[in-house]
């Protein structure tokens, strides 16, 4: 096998296309934002139709070129994707084959986009969402990382080989290097990224990394959130002594630095003590006792439904709830073994554990400031004029008012803790050193990084794709809010 | 006034306190304790060997005790040991004499020994802050000014192609962390692999001697992340206080464009973004200690990690009672500059 | 520029506006705010522009500004001041006008200042910029104006931040800073209603001097048609963009041309209103959105003379209807305008009952730290309720009236529970309530007192559906004993406060203001409420709305026997519906009495002032004229001995050391009638009234 080069036959037409295209795109916008610093002070036109035209002269015609050349490179990414699947193997090169493996992904972000602007003004939030171009580009980033995901994880489609598996010969090697003959035969012929120091397949490392941050990062970020909530809203709402007591918890957490808050939790040592299975077993009561009251809050004036609806969503709760915490060689073993259908690994229970801890803080002085904001509402006095309770104004009253700013946030804060997973996985604490997850495979791939380059790079791309996706989902999502 | 930074300190030292004794039991922790043993000792230590290696040097006394004498409020011990040594703590090589003091913790300067180093922890400190101050403060020159005209000119005209560009810039740099951007930039300009191998890829040289070909990968890495996120609360300050009532007051009384924003708006517009560049300290020095290791940048964050790394638990109490100070003491300025920017309160 | 606009021997008109249209455009679509509006400002004269929120107004102002933002824009006509097009003016041009020749001053005056610049600097700011003048030259005019504007201790006032002064100081402070450069058209929107009505009657004076002393033209724009009338020469009327008729003063108020402004003065509390024998006439319908006007006349569809195929046909021009008056109405030569009003339906007044609500010297104190912010153990107690003691019978209407911080909403809380008393009692049915807080009450208690409440935007849940949120209530009332009942339920009490039962599944957002007050109306007497706590209830509603809310609440009671506590500032809409009125000041009762008893004298020297405070929009009263000097005094530091005595214009005939020293008693004027004041007997009988109607 010849080894592949980045581009195949489409190097000599469509990337060099694009590479044009893209590079005046570029220069057309920071032409323009220079030109906007000197430009006055344009007064709008109306045009008949009963548009807006904002700019004429030669900075309107500049963006409206850039426009077109935005469109132009959108365009000829699209062709080069679809060009290289109906090329055969080898032709379109690296990029053509690694989009080729991303075809399912490819397919499930179309679905998904051809629906949602259909049925868009049907969507409420999520649907206004694909009125902003920035949201939309957000939403695609996050979608893609999320399919590929579940592709792999699931299906186990897309990885062209085993994350773990080592191929003699291949260590270190560029990109497109080729499976030498007489290794198995059943793979992929090329690394299409390039073998680590270890000649692990890159591409498919970073594929399986997806499935480690899909997982942790949302449910951590889940758990903080019941967390912050379920403490944020007292602590706004009836102020006082419980408010100052949890504050200055709060602010303890928060000025520790999170390297050495880290450093001292996901040791080896500290989960010897056992002290991340308390800490778990605590932090995870949160849902619990969130939904309970939830619940109970709601339906406390009739009596059976109350029952009824409680047992429904605590009893599976609970039981999840001694599955997780319950583990033969955690000192929390208080479930039969032969019930117990979850265990975790005590180095993911404590990366787990601590993401949730240092995230919880931030989220309970935001869910705090909204809750003091809103009780002052007549909607709120008009709910304690009637006698309700107070954790039914709290949940019922409070919460879904705030849930816009905290939606926002909850985008935000699932990329701060992919950030976090990374930053734990850049020092090796907690993960397995062969673990795919990013974080860990950037630190492989940093220690050579002056000599080969190429295995630290497409882990802290796809970091950077993922974290970057949310954010802009997290702004398109603050604009739209914020437009009614 | 007085009073207000009275109880700020008095909230602070009580933090402090709390923050201390809780890293202070989190390296104590037995098996944190016999690694120390078998380190120091030797690595074949049957149990009772190292209960009575530690008892011996004052390592099994209760926690509460422990962490007075290491604060200094507590006279250290005096241990006769089951060896026949005694052993104290306040002693400079254990075995006490008339000279020995009954106090010695960090309130008294003693830091202790680094098991690593084999040095004073107040000397490693000291030396490696120095040098982290060096890279911070390249860092800050580069980050806020670069921060704050990026938020001022996004923020001034809300909506506009300048603004939308300008967020864009501020979004990207806010979702790089820096051990992304640093494997990035690294890979870009230190490697031959793109052909723009313009700087060194580790700063271990700008230690004695920093020069932009050595120094500037590593303050630009640190400068990107909080840059795009003091940029973005700049700027939200600035459109929100830019659509406020008063400066429509003073467009209407005839004021020109640029002395709206400089002096009308600006001053409201920086009040709320201080306080976040003040708030990022603890952030900061995650990126220090991640840009330290990754460039190799033997600093105060290197030496954290070598410290935590290697169980080096008198270094490593050094080390936290130093940064939660650093934190702090920088969220102390940030209440009384907030207080002093903004008249509302100053003056009531 | 081709001449100087200082020049002072322009004498045209100060402002000609010829049939301006002002858009805003959305990503939908194009949203016409003013169409077709003109009109004219002489040299000294002030035009009032009076309509409800979202009639454009405002627009009309920021028109003349050029200050639309970045999606309004003039789609049409002229704005001509002294001749010249402002729209057709540089930026420069503009800004050389703004504030030297036009000045502005609108609602929110904290909000108008900045808050981290020293007021004398905003001020001198102005000449600085315009004139060229010093520093310390423009030092002496900020000093000289701040005078004018009646401010005390004008070096001190220069020296200070914004956040230092009352709400009616920074509303004196923004006036000044409008006048600093002598300008000679003022647009005023909406300048007073922040402001509590007897620190308003003042500022209103003083605009009204000063305009007089500069010989300022004014742009006067309000949705208060007394206040209009009170400040201005001419008016015009706007209504849904357009403007339906345009006149003098004198012609517009009492020989009206078009049906929209005829109803606005049916639909608002004139003294001779009576809530049974002469009700209030609502306007039908709601305010029609901008992109949802109905074809030719935009208030057709509300209008007792529309005739199908003629109104709602086309563009409909304004009309001459003699006498420098116009209207904007196809009919309005057809109309009889003096035709009677067709009065609505005319109801007995119900007898009282008994006593169901008792307040026993109830007293409310809270303790406050002297400075959040910066510690310190001294704490100090705010008096917000002084021994309050009356009582409430079935089916009356009891009126709480007074300004900011005199304690009526403080009342209100203890009354429901929220706090408890710090000393007295309240007696429900004779059962001691004053010290329950709601947790402890029981839950008939609770769904027998009830409350509705001011802001209609935050009254609902914005989360919940309306149907809902009254089910809510049923629930928690434990009324019904399944969610079909419940269901059943709350389709009557939107049957009965006459809204369809489609918007049982509507969010509040789909309801205009006042449709949301009627749910949360219907919420409170989800329970039978048998006494209701209205708190200011219409007082954020348009005029047009007030009218049919109000109805709405008189109705309910009378059919329920309804004990109606209502808290209000509007003395107009008290005396309109209430049967006994109790006047509070900075936690005192000063007057209680039967409606006729507080609103002739013998008065309380505050409700006097109150009284003339109000503007009424009625060309054939007369006031008396009655300004207070000063702001009203802050709970948390109140003057010593009466309340009132800062400000009373009678103290010195109840002789000033015994007012400054000693609380007065409560003494019995006659029966039923209280106030606490030290007057004489003598000097209080003395007093005139202070609302008269001019013979017709």
């Amino acid at each position: 096998m010849e080894p592949l080069s980045w581009t195949g036959s489409l190097g000599s037409t469509l990337i060099p296309a694009l590479t044009i295209a893209a590079a005046v795109f570029v220069a057309g916008v920071i032409l323009q934002l220079v030109m906007g610093f000197f430009a006055p002070e344009v007064k709008l036109q109306s045009n008949s139709d009963g548009t807006l035209q904002s700019r004429g002269g030669l900075l309107g015609r500049l963006e409206v070129y850039n426009g077109y050349l935005f469109t132009l490179v959108v365009f000829l990414i699209a062709a080069i994707v679809v060009v290289s699947w109906f090329m055969p193997y080898g032709k379109a090169g690296i990029l053509g084959e690694i989009s080729k493996q991303f075809l399912p992904v490819w397919i499930a972000l179309i679905v998904t986009f051809v629906l949602s602007i259909t049925f868009k003004r049907k969507l409420g939030l999520y649907g206004k969402l694909f009125d902003s171009t920035i949201g939309m580009i957000g939403f695609a980033l996050v979608m893609f990382w999320v399919f590929t995901s579940i592709f792999v994880g699931l299906f186990d489609m897309i990885a062209t080989h085993d994350p773990l598996q080592q191929i003699s010969g291949i260590k270190n090697k560029t990109p497109g290097f080729p499976v030498p003959e007489g290794q198995d035969a059943d793979f992929f012929p090329h690394y299409l990224l390039g073998g680590d120091n270890l000649a692990r397949d890159i591409f498919s490392r970073v594929v399986h990394g997806s499935v480690i941050v899909m997982v942790i990062a949302p449910l951590a970020t889940i758990f903080a959130f019941m967390v912050g909530i379920t403490l944020g809203l007292p602590a706004g709402y009836y102020g006082g002594r419980l408010d100052t007591l949890l504050s200055f918890l709060a602010n303890l957490i928060l000025a520790f630095p999170v390297i050495l808050l880290f450093y001292l939790l996901v040791t080896p040592e500290i989960v010897a003590t056992g002290l991340p299975n308390y800490m778990a077993a605590f932090l995870f009561v949160f849902p619990l006792v969130f939904f309970g009251v939830l619940i109970n809050s709601r339906y406390k004036t009739q009596g059976s439904k109350n029952t009824l609806y409680l047992a429904l969503v605590l009893i599976p709760l609970a039981f999840l709830y001694v599955n997780v915490v319950s583990d033969a060689d955690s000192p929390l073993h208080v479930w039969p073994e032969s019930l117990d259908f979850i265990t975790i690994p005590s180095g993911i229970l404590v990366v787990f554990v601590s993401v949730v801890f240092v995230n919880s803080p931030t989220v309970y002085r935001i869910v705090r400031g909204l809750a003091l904001d809103i009780k002052t509402r007549d909607y709120v006095a008009a709910a304690q004029t009637r006698g309700e309770g107070t954790w039914y104004i709290m949940l019922w009253e409070i919460l879904p008012n705030a849930r816009g700013p905290l939606i926002v946030d909850f985008c935000l804060r699932i990329g701060y803790t992919t950030i976090l997973l990374g930053t734990l996985g850049f020092f090796g604490l907690g993960l397995p050193p062969e673990s795919p997850d990013w974080g860990s495979t950037i630190n492989e791939g940093r220690k050579l990084l002056l000599i080969y380059a190429h295995p630290a790079l497409p882990p802290a791309i796809a970091l950077l794709s993922m974290v970057l996706g949310l954010n802009l989902l997290a702004d398109g999502l603050r604009e739209e809010s914020l437009k009614d | 006034m007085g009073l207000f930074i009275l109880r700020r300190l008095g909230v602070m030292i009580l933090t402090a306190i709390c923050l201390t004794f809780i890293v202070f039991s989190l390296t104590n922790l037995y098996p944190n304790l016999e690694k120390l043993a078998k380190t120091q000792g030797n690595f074949r230590m049957s149990d009772e060997a190292v209960t009575s290696y530690l008892t011996n040097r004052g390592y099994l006394q209760p926690r509460l005790v422990k962490y007075g004498q290491w604060l200094g409020v507590m006279p250290g011990y005096v241990i006769d040991g089951s060896d026949g040594e005694t052993r104290a703590r306040c002693a400079a090589n254990r075995t006490p004499d008339e000279n020995t003091a009954t106090f010695c913790g960090i309130i008294q300067g003693e830091w202790g020994q680094s098991t690593v180093f084999k040095e004073d922890v107040s000397g490693i400190v000291s030396t490696r802050l120095g040098l982290t101050g060096k890279l911070m403060f390249w860092v800050m020159m580069v980050m806020v000014p670069g921060a704050l005209i990026i938020g001022v000119l996004a923020g001034m005209r809300e909506g506009s192609r300048t603004d939308r560009s300008l967020s864009t810039i501020s979004i990207i740099s806010t979702a790089t962390p820096e051990y992304v951007s640093g494997v990035i930039l690294i890979a870009v300009f230190a490697t031959p692999l793109f052909g723009m191998q313009y700087f060194k890829g580790t700063a271990t040289s700008a230690m004695d001697d920093a020069n932009f070909n050595n120094f500037f990968l590593p303050v630009i890495t640190i400068a990107l992340y909080g840059m795009g996120y003091i940029a973005r609360m700049t700027r939200a300050s600035m459109t929100e206080v830019m659509t406020a009532q008063y400066i429509r007051t003073a467009r209407l009384k005839g004021v020109s464009f640029p002395n709206i924003v400089m002096k009308h708006a600006l001053r409201n517009a920086l009040i709320a973004p201080f306080t976040v560049i003040m708030l990022q300290f603890p952030w900061l020095l995650n990126g220090v200690v991640i840009v330290e290791t990754l460039f190799n940048y033997k600093g105060f964050g290197w030496t954290l990690v070598q410290a935590a790394s290697n169980n080096d638990i008198e270094l490593l109490l050094g080390v936290s009672v130093v940064s939660v100070f650093v934190v702090l003491i920088t969220q102390l300025i940030s209440d009384i500059g907030y207080v002093f920017l903004n008249p509302r309160i100053r003056i009531s | 520029m081709d001449y100087d606009l200082r020049n002072d021997a322009y004498d045209g008109p100060i402002l000609e506006i010829d049939k301006l249209s002002i858009s805003f455009f959305t990503r939908l679509r194009e949203i016409p705010a003013v169409m077709d509006f003109s009109a004219k400002i002489q040299p000294g004269e002030a035009l009032g522009i009076v309509g409800e929120s979202g009639c454009g107004k405002s627009t009309v102002a920021l028109g003349v500004m050029q200050d639309l933002g970045v999606n309004g824009r003039i789609v049409g006509g002229s704005i001509k001041f002294k001749g010249r097009d402002l729209n057709t003016m540089t930026q420069e041009e503009l800004r050389d006008i703004r504030g030297s020749q036009i000045a502005m001053i609108y609602q929110e005056p904290m909000a108008s200042l900045n808050p981290a610049m020293r007021i004398g600097k905003q001020l001198m700011e102005v000449p600085m910029i315009h004139e060229g003048v010093s520093e310390k030259e423009a030092y002496e005019r900020a000093l000289e104006v701040v005078t004018d504007v009646k401010l005390p201790d004008p070096k001190r006032m220069l020296n200070s931040f914004p956040h230092q002064l009352s709400g009616g100081q920074q509303q004196r402070i923004v006036i000044a800073m409008a006048l600093m450069s002598k300008p000679s058209l003022l647009i005023l929107d909406e300048p007073t209603t922040a402001l509590d009505v007897t620190v308003e009657a003042a500022v209103v004076e003083l605009v009204k001097d000063l305009g007089k002393k500069y010989g300022t033209s004014m742009l006067f724009i309000s949705h208060n048609l007394g206040l209009v009338l009170e400040t201005c020469d001419r008016i015009c009327v706007m209504y849904s963009g357009e403007a339906v008729e345009r006149g003098s003063i004198e012609g517009v108020f009492d020989n009206m041309q078009h049906p929209y402004t005829q109803a606005l003065f049916r639909s608002i509390p004139l003294p001779g209103a009576d809530k049974n024998a002469r009700p209030l006439i609502a306007i039908p319908g709601n305010f029609p959105l901008p992109h949802e006007r109905p074809q030719g006349c935009n208030f057709g569809p509300r209008c007792d003379y529309f005739e199908a195929g003629r109104c709602d046909q086309g563009y409909i021009p304004m009309g001459d209807a003699g006498d420098d008056h116009e209207s904007r109405c196809l009919r309005f030569q057809e109309i009889d305008w003096n035709a009677p009003i067709a009065v609505g339906a005319q109801t007995e007044k119900p007898e009282p009952g008994r006593v169901v609500l008792k307040m026993d010297n109830l007293k409310k104190y809270y303790e406050v730290a002297a400075s959040a912010l910066f510690g310190g153990n001294s704490k100090k107690v705010v008096k917000a309720n002084e021994t309050l003691s009356f009582e409430a019978r079935e089916s009356e209407t009891l009126a709480i009236v007074g300004e900011s911080g005199c304690g009526k909403s403080t009342f209100a809380k203890v009354l429901m529970g929220l706090e408890t008393a710090t000393d007295g009692e309240i007696l429900l049915d004779n059962k001691s309530i004053g010290n329950v807080p709601i947790e402890d009450r029981d839950t008939k208690t609770i769904a027998d007192v009830q409350m509705v409440f001011q802001n209609p935007f935050d009254t609902l849940n914005p989360s919940m559906t309306v149907g809902r949120q009254i089910m809510r209530a049923l629930e928690i009332f434990k009324i019904g004993n399944n969610d079909n009942d419940r269901r059943e339920r709350m389709l009557q009490l939107l049957d009965l406060v006459k809204l369809p039962r489609a918007f049982a599944d509507r969010m509040p957002r789909q309801l205009s203001g006042g449709q949301k007050q009627r749910v949360g109306i219907a919420r409170a007497f989800a329970g039978d409420a048998r006494i209701v706590v209205a708190d200011e209830p219409v007082s954020a509603l348009d005029v047009s709305v007030q009218a049919a809310v109000t109805d709405l609440l008189m109705e309910i009671q009378r059919e329920h026997k309804t004990t109606l506590l209502f808290i209000s500032h509007d003395l107009s809409i008290v005396r309109y519906l209430s049967d006994r009125v109790m006047v509070m000041y900075l936690g005192h009762v000063v007057e209680l009495g039967t409606t006729d008893q507080v609103f002739s004298p013998p008065y309380h020297p505050y409700t006097e002032a109150l009284l003339s405070a109000v503007p009424i929009a009625d060309t054939k009263i007369k006031k008396k004229h009655i300004v207070l000097e000063g702001d009203i005094p802050s709970a948390m530091n109140p003057p010593s001995g009466c309340p009132f005595q800062t400000r009373c214009n009678w103290k010195d005939k109840a002789g000033r050391t015994l007012c400054e020293t000693e609380v007065p008693p409560v003494r019995m004027l006659a029966e039923g009638h209280q106030v606490k004041c030290h007057l004489s007997d003598v000097d209080l009988a003395e007093m005139e009234p202070v609302i008269e109607i001019a013979a017709e």
